[in-house]
């Protein structure tokens, strides 16, 4: 029993524990330590920002310092969510400003933050640390002036992809001259010029920065000054990386400042590439770990030069230049390679591209005995080749391959590809992530709800035949916390069978599908602890008949009820009276048990 | 087809709200085959043998029909006509053996998965405009970067052309493609060039305007080569065109018979101008 263990020893006990995962468990022992681990956790993760209100957070774990929340679904990378859809932060910040004053690490991800947001959050928290805005939009340029001005403890400040009003490039001149704390900066989403000489000054008084990464409008010939402020980069986002002529006065002073980077492990950035500066990066290149070339227009020559010096590098994201060519040289020379994505440089032309294939994807798996995530873009694709990364790399964990035209075949036998992704559920029996594409029947999904037992993220576009294809993965996939689905024949039948997965998952999302009104309707209603959301641009669904299609469907589990900040086009199903909130403590440990 | 069966719902009033592991009144849910152990696939172990006899298949744009842009917006009328088009779209037909360049027959929003930023990357001419949004997405603000610096503006570069003494000036955005280009120096030097004839045959025999052509594939009397940003002299049409747009530094309509008389694309002979 936990009589024995006094109070303050299970604290200490528990400060030793981080991953949430295990700290839900301990939560769940016994009421004296659901107590004991709530009043000292520190770091939360809310993947889904409209689970839970910020009232009960907070009420349940007063002494936190760190959140992350997510808020749009992820195919809003992709502009399936309407604009005004939802994900506002700012009930979440107002509610902490007033009850977690010693808050210190912000991490959003498809948010929407204002520059009131960000106002209140310079304003309210002291300690202040980390503020991270991954996909994020709402914002301008004024609302960084405002946590430049008053945040004197800041170490991180990352906008990663977000989407920031660029009024001017003086925000950074805000950050006072006694400000030295930066550790991590990433403005590489910034459209304009950002003051120079303030970035230069700001670098040259933060010792410990780590991170830097720029935005494009940082013209290459100033590079070589800005890292001679911080020769201990860790990482570095260039910004263009070419000048309107070759210069050999520039090439030689980035050779020098690269060389003087002695830590230097990740490059990324590299917008608008003159190949003939790249040879500054070869001093460096054995010691990179990490190589972001997904914007470099360059040929797969060029990249293979480069590459073929970075024997030590673990995440490798490039173009489709790179070609097959490429990619076999890759396979000879980086050997730890664990991460590759391959993006396509021009999505929309569907010519056959002959020169990256299906081939570079097992030369890569054949040669790299570590590699366990990919993201992949091509244009044709085999069973064969599936089969074959299937049982040569049965340690992959993420596997998204995108077949740039819906519906291809194997382009060998003109067969559907269920029998290749049937092959990688089979044998990749750790894989959490799943992308699919090209073409496939109920028959993949039959594979995966039988074998893919880890799974917990499945994108699936353009796929399947029936109902059965849904059905298939609800009723197999154990672990599923992710469903995403789009332009598939899947309707109300499945979804209805498999109400109780839904409980058990995050959240599911399904457009153009078959999914009728009714159905949407029916599930609201039997299932309190979901919010079925009907998103519909076209009006509202009640001028329709119940066996109309919705457009997007997008359900998710919540204890905090139907939201309040719904814009005109999306519904919550369900009948309000029939709903309780859950506000004993069993249930919400529950709850949070999951979430 | 996808709806839920109406004779099943005219049970009671409970069993219609009753949610189990199978669609009210249906008993065998599907075909629990389990029989079907058997691998209905097979592994190639010999990866490299099928990767040749691919390539004696002549694989042509054999692909089925795209789901069209189908603007699920625009379903005002209802379900089944949207539920069929769903159910059409997975056969697999055979489409023209050349394997022409092709752009996607219809916009389909959110495809290929990658997020605006990354669209607008490769493409550094906007003469054709960006797929038309669904009337949905309007709403959206520009969901991403707007495109990168110079890819807005004008990318002019010189262009001379053999036995025209003028050179000129083309805005390599305005075009999106080799074809594009071509017909427009085409149309830049045709009139230029027959001004030359004209004044240099004494006034005399007007000829019309002839047409310059063949100049991509060495077919016609000129053909069109270009200097890049390492001072190398390509053939116009090697790379593909956004390489070209991002490397082309001048370009030159040479006559094709003066073609054998340089090194093409080497690094070592300067061709001297």
């Amino acid at each position: 029993m936990d009589h024995s263990f006094p109070q303050k020893v299970l604290e200490h006990l528990f400060s030793f524990i981080d991953s949430n995962k295990d700290r839900n468990a301990i939560s769940l022992v016994s009421k004296s330590w659901y107590e004991i681990e709530r009043r000292s956790r520190k770091k939360i993760f809310i993947g889904n920002c409209y689970a839970v209100s910020p009232t009960t957070v907070i009420k349940r774990f007063p002494e936190l310092r760190s959140i992350t929340l997510k808020g749009k679904p992820h195919f809003a990378d992709f502009n399936l969510v309407p604009d005004g859809w939802g994900g506002y932060v700012y009930t979440w910040i107002e509610a902490m400003a007033v009850s977690v004053p010693l808050l210190e690490e912000i991490r959003l991800k498809r948010m929407v933050v204002t520059d009131e947001s960000l106002e209140l959050i310079a304003k309210s928290f002291k300690n202040f640390k980390v503020l991270v805005l991954i996909s994020c939009e709402g914002f301008s340029t004024d609302g960084l002036e405002a946590i430049a001005s008053n945040c004197r403890n800041l170490k991180e400040l990352n906008l990663q992809e977000s989407e920031v009003e660029d009024l001017s490039g003086d925000w950074l001149c805000y950050f006072p001259d006694s400000y030295t704390s930066l550790v991590s900066l990433n403005i590489s989403c910034l459209n304009n010029e950002v003051n120079l000489s303030a970035l230069e000054a700001l670098l040259g008084r933060c010792p410990n920065l780590q991170t830097l990464c720029l935005n494009h409008a940082v013209p290459l010939d100033k590079l070589p000054s800005l890292l001679s402020q911080c020769p201990q980069l860790v990482e570095l986002g260039t910004g263009v990386y070419s000048t309107e002529e070759m210069h050999p006065d520039v090439l030689s002073s980035l050779i020098t400042a690269f060389s003087g980077c002695k830590q230097l492990k990740s490059l990324s950035g590299f917008w608008n590439v003159l190949p003939s500066y790249l040879p500054a990066l070869y001093p460096i290149c054995s010691r990179l770990t990490s190589l972001n070339l997904s914007y470099a227009i360059i040929q797969s020559s060029d990249i293979v030069k480069l590459i073929g010096q970075c024997p030590n590098l673990l995440r490798l994201w490039v173009l489709d230049y790179i070609e097959d060519v490429g990619l076999e040289a890759v396979a000879a020379s980086c050997k730890d390679l664990q991460e590759l994505r391959v993006f396509p440089s021009d999505p929309s032309c569907l010519e056959l591209n002959n020169a990256l294939t299906e081939r570079g994807l097992v030369s890569v798996f054949k040669g790299c005995p570590k590699l366990q995530s990919v993201l992949y873009f091509c244009r044709q694709m085999s069973n064969a080749a599936l089969s074959a990364i299937a049982q040569i790399r049965p340690n992959l964990t993420r596997f998204r391959l995108c077949i740039l035209e819906p519906h291809t075949p194997d382009y060998l036998t003109l067969q559907p590809l269920d029998s290749g992704f049937g092959a990688i559920v089979e044998h990749c029996k750790d894989l959490q992530r799943l992308s699919l594409s090209g073409l496939l029947t109920d028959r993949v999904f039959e594979y995966i709800g039988t074998h893919a037992k880890k799974l917990e993220m499945l994108s699936v576009a353009f796929a399947g035949d029936s109902d059965l294809g849904l059905h298939y993965v609800l009723s197999g996939c154990e672990n599923l916390r992710k469903l995403e689905i789009r332009d598939c024949p899947f309707g109300d039948e499945a979804l209805l069978a498999n109400a109780a997965k839904l409980e058990t998952m995050r959240s599911l999302w399904m457009s153009s599908c078959s999914v009728s009104y009714g159905a949407c309707k029916l599930l609201g209603q039997k299932m309190p602890k979901l919010n079925v959301e009907v998103i519909d641009e076209s009006g509202p669904p009640d001028s329709r008949p119940d066996s109309c299609p919705v457009e997007k469907l997008y359900i998710y589990r919540s204890i905090a009820g139907p939201r309040l900040d719904m814009p005109g086009f999306v519904w919550t199903m369900g009948d309000d009276s029939s709903r309780k909130l859950e506000l004993d403590v069993a249930g919400v440990e529950a709850q949070f048990r999951n979430l | 087809m996808n709806e839920m069966t109406r004779n099943e719902r005219e049970s009671s009033e409970e069993r219609k709200l009753e949610l189990r592991l199978a669609p009210p009144g249906v008993e065998n849910w599907f075909n629990t085959s389990n029989n079907n152990k058997q691998r209905a696939y097979d592994y190639d172990y010999d990866y490299e043998s099928k990767l040749s006899l691919g390539n004696f298949l002549h694989f042509p744009s054999n692909k089925a029909i795209v789901v069209k842009g189908k603007e699920s917006s625009s379903s005002q009328t209802c379900c089944p006509k949207s539920v069929e088009l769903q159910n059409g779209d997975n056969k697999v037909t055979a489409v023209s053996n050349t394997s022409q360049k092709r752009t996607a027959p219809g916009p389909v929003v959110g495809w290929p998965p990658i997020r605006s930023f990354r669209k607008n990357l490769a493409t550094s001419s906007n003469s054709k405009p960006s797929p038309p949004e669904s009337h949905t997405q309007q709403h959206n603000k520009v969901a991403g970067k707007k495109p990168i610096d110079n890819f807005g503006k004008g990318l002019f570069v010189k262009i001379n052309m053999d036995g025209v003494p003028i050179g000129r000036k083309v805005d390599l955005n305005a075009y999106d493609s080799y074809q594009n280009l071509s017909s427009a120096v085409d149309e830049l030097f045709r009139g230029l060039l027959k001004a030359q004839r004209d004044s240099s045959s004494c006034g005399g025999n007007k000829e019309e305007e002839k047409v310059i052509s063949g100049l991509l594939d060495g077919s016609g009397e000129y053909t069109l080569v270009y200097e890049d940003n390492e001072g190398d002299r390509m053939l116009v049409g090697d790379v593909p065109w956004h390489m070209f747009v991002s490397t082309v530094k001048r370009l030159r309509v040479l006559k094709s018979t003066e073609l054998s008389a340089f090194t093409l694309g080497t690094k070592q002979d300067k061709i001297p101008t």
